[in-house]
């Protein structure tokens, strides 16, 4: 199956509209400028034309992978590995649940240096502009 | 470019002999480093007081009556990519938004290296966030590239590369996610490595896309990048993605034969879009392996093609959700806002440069409710195609060989104006990225315009080693000017 690339006609094909571009940058809290939206909205819709590629591939029986090591079973890592690798990646597997430390409570020291740098400290808390309007 | 390259054996060798102390050599980086770095910007800060501190420690050692049980770093001085973080020192991952950031912690891979007796001279310029392949994107200006100073170094981690090809530091850390100790090692001519995912903890580095991140190294030879690899690689409670797998001494298994080895060379990393001159070395580094007993099997990996436009879901949408964190509250820049969003958004506006916010918003709209199963859930398929390509390889053969880059160091600026060219620059790096398996660039001759080229060897999970040997074995052999 061959896709043949878009006319690029502004308005029509677009894979992004400039109000989309609004509404991510709302969700992702971004302030951009006007410049910044239409610079944006050109060069995310070229991105996602070139991204369309995937849709090439039938994946409907393929399972999706989030991690290298999966944890349970190491399914892909135990995969990917020659021998060498493979006899790794199965003692990780086995391992698996000695890469969790125990829940145990630890004193930590760096609140004060964590504190000296934040933007507008009151310690031992960091003041923020109102959030609840009355 | 400094003809006098020191490397962890010579560093050690004359510190025992007492030709120099750690105090002299740490004096000498730093006077190397006021005057070579503001023409390359490969540093951004400097830890003078924390490598004098550690260079007595040292030199005390030295004096002392156990000098023969020196640890294997003593008194290396080394470089760190700013997005590793290093307590008290400065740490702006190449933004503004971090611009006054002074972490109040040691990364694990850092502390490993000072428990190791390394000297850590400052941190290096890189891509903002580590997000680009040219260092261009850094908030501080571009690092230039020290083979020819119109050129870019490669990204994101051009600082770290810089610095070691310039002789700016004997080592030096960087990062990979799609690419960026790789790349720029390829580009500035020395090794630069990333292990199997999950090797090396990165407890302490400032999180770009978390399936995918490794901390590695660069040094001027395979036997240093070992020695580094050894030191940092290995399990840390404090990161549960480190997996607990044992650590080989890589350095005396780096002498291991590599005669019958079976390199695979994949068709679909030598078509189009490669410079001829980077072609033209790399077949003569696979003729050099042939010649010293290396079986050559010409390998498939149907959908290398795809890694790109993988990547670049995946990543940005790992990156728009790690990214959420700047917001003014806690560290960083804050730009006043009438309301607490006001502020969020005036200050992730102004604080966070362009390639940044690009990639957050390709990541945001790849998770965004509507299009979460057209792009993100397919680019995680499409991750376990590419991952499976090299689980086939690896039935086959006991390395691929590739080459790192398509083009050599590109001028700056020539790049810039087009984000997915850009982006293509990491178009034999990311398959690796994605896989999770371990990988070297090596120098492999130069262009002749005298650009490096570098070489990629990859290896299946967790064996480093083996990948190591046959670098070694390379370099042993001339490769590096082939």
């Amino acid at each position: 199956m061959t896709r043949y690339a878009k006319i690029r006609v502004p308005g029509k094909e677009m894979k992004i509209t400039r109000e989309q571009v609004l509404r991510v940058a709302e969700m992702a809290h971004l302030e951009l400028t006007e410049a910044e939206v239409d610079t944006y909205s050109r060069q995310l819709d070229s991105i996602l034309t070139y991204i369309e590629k995937l849709n090439q591939l039938d994946t409907s029986h393929v399972e999706p992978m989030a991690q290298v090591f999966s944890g349970v079973g190491n399914e892909v890592g135990n995969e990917a590995g020659n021998e060498a690798g493979k006899q790794a990646g199965k003692e990780a597997g086995s391992q698996e649940n000695t890469s969790v430390r125990e829940d145990v409570a630890r004193a930590s020291d760096v609140g004060p240096a964590v504190l000296d740098g934040a933007p507008d400290a009151s310690r031992p808390y960091f003041r923020v502009p109102k959030v609840i309007e009355r | 470019m400094s003809a006098a390259a020191w490397t962890i054996g010579s560093v050690r060798a004359a510190l025992t002999a007492k030709k120099v102390s750690a105090r002299e050599l740490t004096t000498e980086f730093l006077a190397r480093i006021e005057r070579g770095n503001p023409e390359l910007n490969a540093y951004l800060a400097l830890s003078p007081e924390r490598a004098f501190a550690q260079a007595d420690r040292i030199d005390a050692a030295i004096a002392g009556p156990e000098a023969s049980g020196l640890p294997p770093l003593a008194g290396v001085p080394v470089a760190i990519k700013d997005v590793i973080s290093t307590q008290g020192v400065r740490s702006t991952c190449g933004s503004r938004i971090l611009e006054n950031y002074i972490p109040p912690y040691d990364a694990t891979a850092v502390a490993r290296l000072e428990a190791a007796g390394a000297i850590v001279l400052g941190k290096t310029n890189c891509d903002e966030f580590a997000m680009g392949s040219s260092t261009e994107n850094s908030a501080y200006g571009p690092t230039r590239n020290p083979h020819a100073l119109d050129r870019v170094p490669g990204g994101s981690s051009g600082g770290s590369a810089a610095a070691v090809a310039a002789g700016l530091a004997v080592a030096a850390l960087g990062t990979d996610t799609g690419g960026s100790i790789r790349q720029p090692g390829a580009l500035c001519g020395i090794p630069a490595m990333m292990g199997t995912y999950g090797r090396v903890s990165r407890y302490g580095l400032i999180a770009f896309a978390s399936s995918l991140d490794r901390i590695g190294p660069f040094a001027n030879t395979v036997s240093d990048v070992a020695s580094i690899l050894a030191v940092i690689a290995g399990r840390d409670p404090a990161d549960s993605t480190c997996v607990p797998v044992p650590v080989p001494d890589y350095s005396t298994q780096l002498g291991g034969t590599v005669r019958g080895m079976r390199i695979g060379i994949p068709k679909e990393y030598f078509g189009e879009g490669m410079d001829a001159a980077v072609r033209q070395k790399v077949e003569a580094g696979i003729k050099l392996m042939e010649s010293f007993g290396c079986v050559p099997v010409e390998l498939r990996m149907p959908h290398t093609d795809y890694a790109i436009a993988t990547y670049y879901i995946v990543a940005t949408a790992e990156a728009s959700s790690n990214l959420a964190r700047y917001d003014g509250v806690r560290y960083g820049l804050r730009v006043p806002g009438a309301t607490l969003l006001d502020m969020y958004k005036k200050t992730r506006g102004r604080g966070f440069g362009p390639e940044v916010k690009r990639r957050i918003m390709l990541g945001t709209y790849a998770l965004s409710s509507g299009y979460y199963d057209a792009y993100y859930l397919k680019a995680q398929k499409v991750r376990t195609l590419i991952a499976r390509d090299f689980t086939e390889a690896f039935q086959k053969v006991d390395a691929i060989i590739t080459p790192t880059s398509p083009v050599p160091a590109f001028r700056l600026g020539e790049k810039t104006d087009d984000p997915l060219q850009m982006y293509l620059a990491d178009i034999y790096t990311v398959t690796g990225s994605l896989a999770g398996v371990p990988g070297i660039s090596v120098p492999c001759g130069k262009t002749p315009e005298g650009l490096p080229v570098g070489l990629q060897i990859f290896g299946g999970h967790f064996d480093e080693s083996r990948v190591l040997q046959l670098a070694h074995a390379f370099e042993q052999a001339g490769g590096f000017t082939v």
